[in-house]
């Protein structure tokens, strides 16, 4: 077991002894077993891996490594070769003995596991020249290719903790506070609060007993950056806490995990373990004479435990229900005590801060939105997976130079950003900077970075009602505005969806919307009609159809949707009669179309996603 | 000697304590404001909204809960603006489709103009109950045997005893009773024996060994002299014949 590090000089000395384990040309392999490739099977293909390198004797000549997410989630398996940064996809047992036959022994690229670019059908071999690579920024995701997250010495050797080294024995917590302030770094939760000035607050807080938190309790649906961070690199998220409970003057910290999420609870316990047997966590860090213990906790799967007074409330083992800020939590939080509440990418982005200066993470970004932010881009598009992005960047740019555009070539038709409780943004906003401000004013948020992108087949009524219908289950029901006003808000679209809107309701949703952003305890019920406000701005005209003409434009409601057979263009081919689930539809001979019972049919859509002819018709 | 804070309030100066909160200064001066989750005697909890205010300090506006915003030296507030009126009218509206024939739920929106709510009658509920939580807080803050708790969350959200069975811990007080605003806690004293039946409890009713009226529940007078260390006999008569 080794002993603990007693000094700076001897976490250098470490840093340099295993830097130098990188550079020995062995032949690097990369395989990304993050939680999205992982029922891709990456677990086998690791295996596989392991078992062929070990057959084969090339332990010495092969450094294979099992890392956290890569980010192309859409293409797992995936792993990523040195030299040659070549990046190999959907890879399957079978062809892990090729791999190390052709690709390690023989230095050849196998072309049938290469990325093809959707439009040209190229091959691309590197990594780093691909579309979704390319395009991003990967400050905070770049390192999880080098590290095997449950093993501290690979985040040692890529200069780890020695931020921490430097925030301890060269920086006063005031300067440090400073220049995170100079970095203009933002808090990645969603609102966008400056983190040095957050960190400035708590400091000068009254109280002996300070708390830093970090809120790992990533609830939206569809999101999961920071998943990928914690599980992928646990040890920067842990470095980035104990300087700022340096900074602060805390020396206990709470990590505040969602249960759901099993992987990250046991990368970053098995991250904290190690760190304290190396002396870079617990009492006297690298013998500078600070003291900082973590514990962790698990949520127990609310959506509202995100927000930071329930977050506190759960922690304290009650109930999980926000409370006014008229005091900030930096003054009275977790047990009424000064408490620093910050998000998973916030703490992570802090190290590279520390190491590389504020001038340089503030040229990251734009003016007044610096550094990356990491999205998870979803939905409609080819590339779907984690994102790092310069903040600024253009939504377009993420969608179609990152994301590789829309599935199937279809139309795009809206991208909503932020989670449940964010808006939906149309085309004409694609060309707008994605950044805290700019979302904002278009009537949806940062959030915690979910990107949802939806194509013409989606329709935006439905829409909004199906994330009312999220929150209504979510919202903690403590006050009337969000409790009661959701609930009538979903009932309303409910009818739109269903045939029975009223020409008056598109009003009285914006009026329980305005009431719910002006009257609501906390951001849960004050966000949520913005799925609700964005989709009547941008998609008026489909509210309308719904209420006037009693048809759903994008043929997704099922009581305003017929479905019938284009009797020219039906082959008779009989695959919609094998699939239809309730026998609606009957084959009448080859060549002959097939003929449907609207009385059968249960609108399921299955005849119409099965036929190749576009015989089957949605009016 | 505490901190003296200045603030305004529709136009008239008030001088006031620190740490008290706009609601009490509003009332200790007489101007009134709706409530229905506050209580003197338990802390605030800003769950009912009724109490907001337009709250103005330096150049920022915005609408809080005058129950839990702590005064501020030169705040400005306005609890009757048009902004606010069109809020709580709002939350009446709300509360009323909840509680569509709960007479204090009516009264309060008729003093705002409100006899229907704007949402369709079919999906109005009959409810009694606003979720305050005023008696839960009170059994757990003032008699401090937190016998039931809000359970559930969203819509699903109800004041219930533990596993929605039997309060066991409940000693038969009544404060839950007493502190509904609305009457949707159910209690009645029939037959010697104290009923409340939200809870699923009931007690005996202890006679006076003088007058013979059945005064309070024995588990309430013994709850009283256990923890006050008080004689056997202490509660054999009633607080009259005393």
């Amino acid at each position: 077991m080794r002993t603990k590090l007693k000094s700076r000089k001897e976490l250098e000395e470490l840093q340099k002894k295993l830097h130098r384990k990188l550079d020995t040309g062995k032949t690097r392999i990369s395989i990304c077993n993050g939680t999205a490739c992982r029922p891709y099977g990456s677990n086998p293909v690791a295996e596989s891996f392991k078992s062929e390198i070990a057959k084969q004797g090339l332990e010495d000549k092969v450094d294979f490594k099992v890392t956290g997410c890569h980010g192309f989630c859409e293409k797992g398996p995936i792993a990523i070769i040195e030299p040659g940064n070549i990046f190999y996809q959907k890879i399957k047992v079978d062809d892990v003995p090729e791999i190390i036959q052709k690709s390690v022994l023989n230095k050849e690229v196998i072309s049938k596991l290469l990325f093809k670019e959707q439009s040209t059908g190229k091959e691309i071999t590197a990594q780093n020249e691909l579309p979704f690579y390319k395009n991003q920024t990967r400050i905070i995701l770049g390192n999880n290719l080098l590290i095997d997250p449950t093993e501290i010495e690979d985040y040692i050797a890529t200069g780890g903790y020695a931020a921490l080294a430097k925030a301890l024995f060269e920086l006063q917590p005031d300067k440090l506070i400073g220049i995170v302030k100079q970095s203009g770094l933002r808090g990645r939760g969603g609102a966008g609060f400056s983190t040095g000035t957050k960190w400035e607050s708590c400091r000068k807080a009254h109280g002996d007993i300070k708390y830093v938190i970090v809120n790992a309790d990533e609830g939206d649906p569809g999101a999961y950056a920071n998943e990928g961070l914690l599980t992928g690199n646990p040890h920067s998220v842990l470095e980035g806490l104990i300087i700022g409970a340096y900074a602060i003057g805390a020396h206990q910290g709470f990590i505040y995990v969602r249960n759901e999420y099993p992987l990250a609870l046991k990368n970053m316990t098995i991250a904290m373990e190690q760190a304290e047997k190396h002396g870079l966590l617990g009492d006297n860090i690298l013998g500078s004479g600070f003291d900082f213990h973590v514990r962790i906790n698990r949520g127990g799967g609310a959506f509202v435990c995100g927000e930071s007074t329930a977050l506190m409330a759960s922690l304290e083992g009650k109930v999980g229900e926000p409370r006014a800020k008229y005091i900030h939590t930096v003054e009275r939080g977790l047990w009424d005590r000064p408490s620093n509440l910050n998000n998973v990418e916030t703490w992570a982005n802090i190290p590279l801060i520390v190491n590389n200066g504020p001038e340089w993470f503030s040229k990251i970004g734009s003016p007044g939105n610096s550094g990356t932010k990491i999205f998870s881009l979803t939905g409609k598009v080819n590339n779907t997976g984690l994102v790092e992005v310069p903040m600024g960047i253009k939504l377009r740019d993420i969608i179609f130079s990152i994301g590789g555009g829309i599935r199937g070539n279809k139309k795009f038709k809206a991208v909503q950003t932020g989670g449940p409780s964010g808006g939906c943004l149309p085309e004409k906003l694609l060309d707008s900077p994605v950044d805290f401000d700019e979302l904002t004013k278009a009537g949806s948020m940062m959030g915690s970075g979910g990107m949802i992108v939806m194509d013409e087949d989606n329709c935006m009524v439905d829409i909004a009602r199906y994330f009312l219908t999220f929150l209504e289950e979510e919202s903690c029901g403590k006050c009337v505005p969000c409790r009661e006003g959701i609930k009538r808000m979903r009932q309303v679209l409910n009818d739109i969806t269903e045939g029975k809107g009223r020409e008056s309701d598109i009003e009285l949703l914006g009026e329980i919307s305005v009431h719910l952003k002006e009257s609501s305890l906390c951001q849960l019920g004050s966000s949520a009609p913005n799925p609700v406000l964005t989709t009547i701005q941008y998609f008026r005209s489909e509210y309308e159809s719904h209420i006037k003409n009693k048809k759903c434009p994008a043929g997704v409601c099922k009581a305003l949707i017929q479905f019938s057979i284009i009797d020219e263009k039906c082959p008779g081919c009989g695959m919609c009669v094998k699939t239809c689930p309730s026998n609606a539809i009957t084959f009448m001979g080859k060549k002959k179309p097939v003929i449907l019972d609207q009385s059968k049919c249960i609108k399921c859509r299955t005849c119409y996603d099965i036929c190749r002819m576009g015989a089957v018709s949605i009016e | 000697m505490s901190e003296k804070v200045s603030l305004t309030i529709n136009g008239n100066k008030y001088t006031t304590q620190k740490g008290q909160y706009v609601l009490q200064v509003a009332r200790e001066n007489g101007i009134e404001i709706p409530t229905l989750c506050n209580h003197e005697a338990i802390e605030p909890y800003g769950a009912c909204r009724l109490c907001i205010v337009e709250a103005t300090h330096g150049t920022r506006t915005r609408i809080v809960t005058s129950c839990l915003y702590p005064v501020e030296e030169g705040l400005v507030v306005q609890t009757n603006s048009p902004r606010i009126i069109k809020n709580r009218k709002m939350l009446l509206n709300l509360l009323l489709a909840r509680c569509s024939e709960n007479k204090v739920i009516k009264d309060l929106a008729a003093e705002y103009g409100i006899v229907k709510p704007p949402f369709r009658e079919e999906y109005w509920e009959k409810n009694d109950c606003i979720v305050c939580g005023l008696c839960v807080r009170a059994c757990e803050q003032v008699v401090g045997v937190s016998a039931i708790s809000l359970v559930n969350r969203g819509i699903h959200k109800e004041p219930a005893p533990p596993y929605l069975k039997r309060a066991k811990a409940c000693i038969g007080c009544g404060s839950c009773f007493y502190v509904c605003p609305t009457g949707a806690v159910k209690m009645e004293d029939k037959n010697g024996v104290r009923h409340i039946y939200n809870w699923n409890v009931n007690f005996k009713l202890k006679k006076c060994s003088v007058c013979g009226i059945q005064w309070a529940p024995e588990a309430q007078l013994e709850y009283i002299r256990k923890k006050w260390d008080l004689p056997v006999d202490f509660f054999e008569t009633c607080p009259n014949c005393k």
